[in-house]
């Protein structure tokens, strides 16, 4: 296992499995009356968070706690950031109050990098989306949910997802979710096709292990799962297609739609959903929709990621080492 | 698991046959005590403690003619030696149905050593419920204990030295059933 968690391309096919197979065991503490695991007790986590987030920050946090960590929640609004503080003071500031790990979420791409690379800080840094880069815990919680809804939970155990067909909508140019997809399901053996507007698919994409169509409805026939992306209005500053409404003629999910998806298939979004936009009521509310399954399983996936990365001896030691020792 | 253990020189003290006798005599010493097994429930440690769990239920329902409950209790995670070790890969802990409140729970595992396995699993079953009694069945007792933990039934006493190691393998995972006795390579004391 590695020391940090910057990239979902970082991974490698069996580390990822392992991610999900202690994701799976993570999941069955959920139902105990003691929902809470002694593995990091002792240890500091801080969630430096530099972007607004609800559900990111609330999953690492119950993540953390589940594992009896310590948790400082950092938010840029209110502190010395809004006074001008660098992200390397900040940094130095959390080291020399001894944080053993921090997630961060950042609005620049390669931030998380930046951190765990510079020399200011120690601690494993955990990547929670940076810019248009990346999100790898987005990507880890979405595959353990379709190889949960796909292959089964207990059949899931040990397995990748070779040979599933997935599919991806909307804005991929802005969208750090579709990119760290898009690397971990190749490693996990899955096929991707990125559907979008013209406008909303990024330069370079010919190295990116993955189809592109603009072509929605001949893409869903052959879907077994159908991720909807948000179009992220906030990222929006050119016209990137006409009018909201015939983008959502064109790309949004409707019964209609997702009655040409095959039985099985299921129809993710990372949240947060804009009804009526990407994504129907009527889609959003069905039993094939795994948004809230979604949220659930973020918690559990990143409880895994934690505790392969924290819970073992000082993570410092090495930067590949072997996770799978004798157990006894 | 135990992969010191694979010497040539490893020499069987316990074979398949031995192995089956002695979980028949635990078992009924397990309905002995218990006066009928009437609320027992068997929890297994991974990996091989739960395969000692399963065939001590199917020995103790042909006893009792009733349905044993049993399953498995990961303690990786209450481990006192998590820190010293790279990130272990989790076991499965499966509660049976109707919990372990007001039950007799025994614990069933391969080897008895150290005894800190079994301290960490009773962590373990403090945070998962509140049984009636706990009690610990091995297939082998090989003494060196750390903490002050002994066990209600025990399949072999094998006094052992340090330099010793005694693996246990079963037909589940490992193709045949044997307990194993040999001398340890060079490899970190106070393993296990």
């Amino acid at each position: 296992m590695m020391r940090h968690l910057i990239s979902a391309a970082d991974l490698t096919r069996d580390e990822a499995v392992l991610i999900l197979d202690t994701a799976e065991e993570m999941a069955r503490v959920a139902d105990r009356p003691i929902k809470k695991l002694p593995a990091l007790r002792g240890r500091t986590i801080c969630n430096l968070f530099f972007e607004d987030s609800t559900r990111t920050r609330i999953s690492f946090e119950a993540a953390e706690k589940r594992l009896s960590a310590d948790v400082i929640n950092f938010a840029a609004k209110g502190s010395s950031v809004s006074k001008g503080e660098s992200l390397k003071d900040t940094a130095q500031t959390l080291e020399a109050m001894g944080v053993d790990a921090v997630v961060i979420r950042h609005g620049a791409s390669g931030a998380p990098y930046r951190l765990a690379n510079s020399g200011w800080i120690d601690a494993p840094v955990i990547n929670a989306g940076d810019g248009t880069h990346q999100h790898p815990t987005q990507a880890l919680l979405d595959a353990f949910t379709m190889r949960r809804r796909l292959l089964g939970p207990d059949a899931g155990i040990g397995q990748d997802l070779s040979g599933k067909r997935i599919t991806v909508v909307g804005d991929i140019l802005h969208s750090r979710v579709a990119r760290s997809n898009v690397d971990l399901l190749h490693t996990l053996g899955a096929q991707v096709t990125l559907v979008a507007p013209p406008t909303l698919l990024p330069v370079g994409m010919d190295s990116w292990p993955c189809d592109v169509s603009y072509d929605l409805d001949s893409t869903l026939p052959k879907s077994d799962a159908v991720m909807m992306l948000r179009v992220q209005r906030e990222r929006m500053n050119a016209a990137f297609f006409p009018t909201e409404r015939e983008y959502s003629r064109r790309y949004g999910l409707d019964g209609d739609r997702m009655a040409k998806m095959p039985e099985h298939a299921i129809v993710m979004h990372p949240g947060p959903m804009v009804r009526g936009m990407e994504i129907t009521a009527e889609v959003a509310d069905s039993p094939r929709c795994t948004v809230i399954e979604q949220v659930a399983n973020g918690v559990h996936t990143r409880m895994a990621v934690l505790y392969l990365l924290l819970g073992g001896n000082e993570p410092a030691v090495s930067h590949a080492r072997p996770v799978e020792s004798e157990s006894k | 698991m135990d992969s010191s253990a694979h010497s040539d020189a490893a020499r069987p003290v316990l074979e398949g046959p031995d192995i089956a006798r002695v979980l028949t005599r635990i078992a009924h010493e397990i309905v002995e005590r218990a006066k009928g097994a009437d609320d027992v429930v068997l929890l297994g440690i991974p990996t091989r403690g739960v395969f000692l769990a399963r065939r001590l239920a199917a020995k103790l329902e042909e006893i009792t003619g009733r349905k044993i409950p049993v399953g498995s209790l990961d303690i990786t995670m209450y481990r006192d030696d998590l820190r010293m070790h790279p990130p272990r890969a989790l076991a499965r802990t499966e509660i049976p149905s109707d919990g372990l409140d007001g039950r007799l729970v025994v614990l069933v595992d391969d080897v008895l050593f150290s005894g800190r396995t079994i301290r960490a699993a009773l962590d373990a079953l403090n945070d998962i419920g509140r049984p009636r009694a706990v009690q610990l069945a091995v297939l082998v007792d090989r003494g060196h204990r750390e903490l002050p933990i002994r066990a209600d039934y025990v399949g072999k006493n094998l006094p052992t030295s340090l330099r010793e190691t005694v693996k246990v393998q079963l037909d589940e995972e490992d193709g045949r059933d044997a307990v194993l006795l040999g001398e340890k390579q060079a490899s970190p004391a106070g393993e296990r």
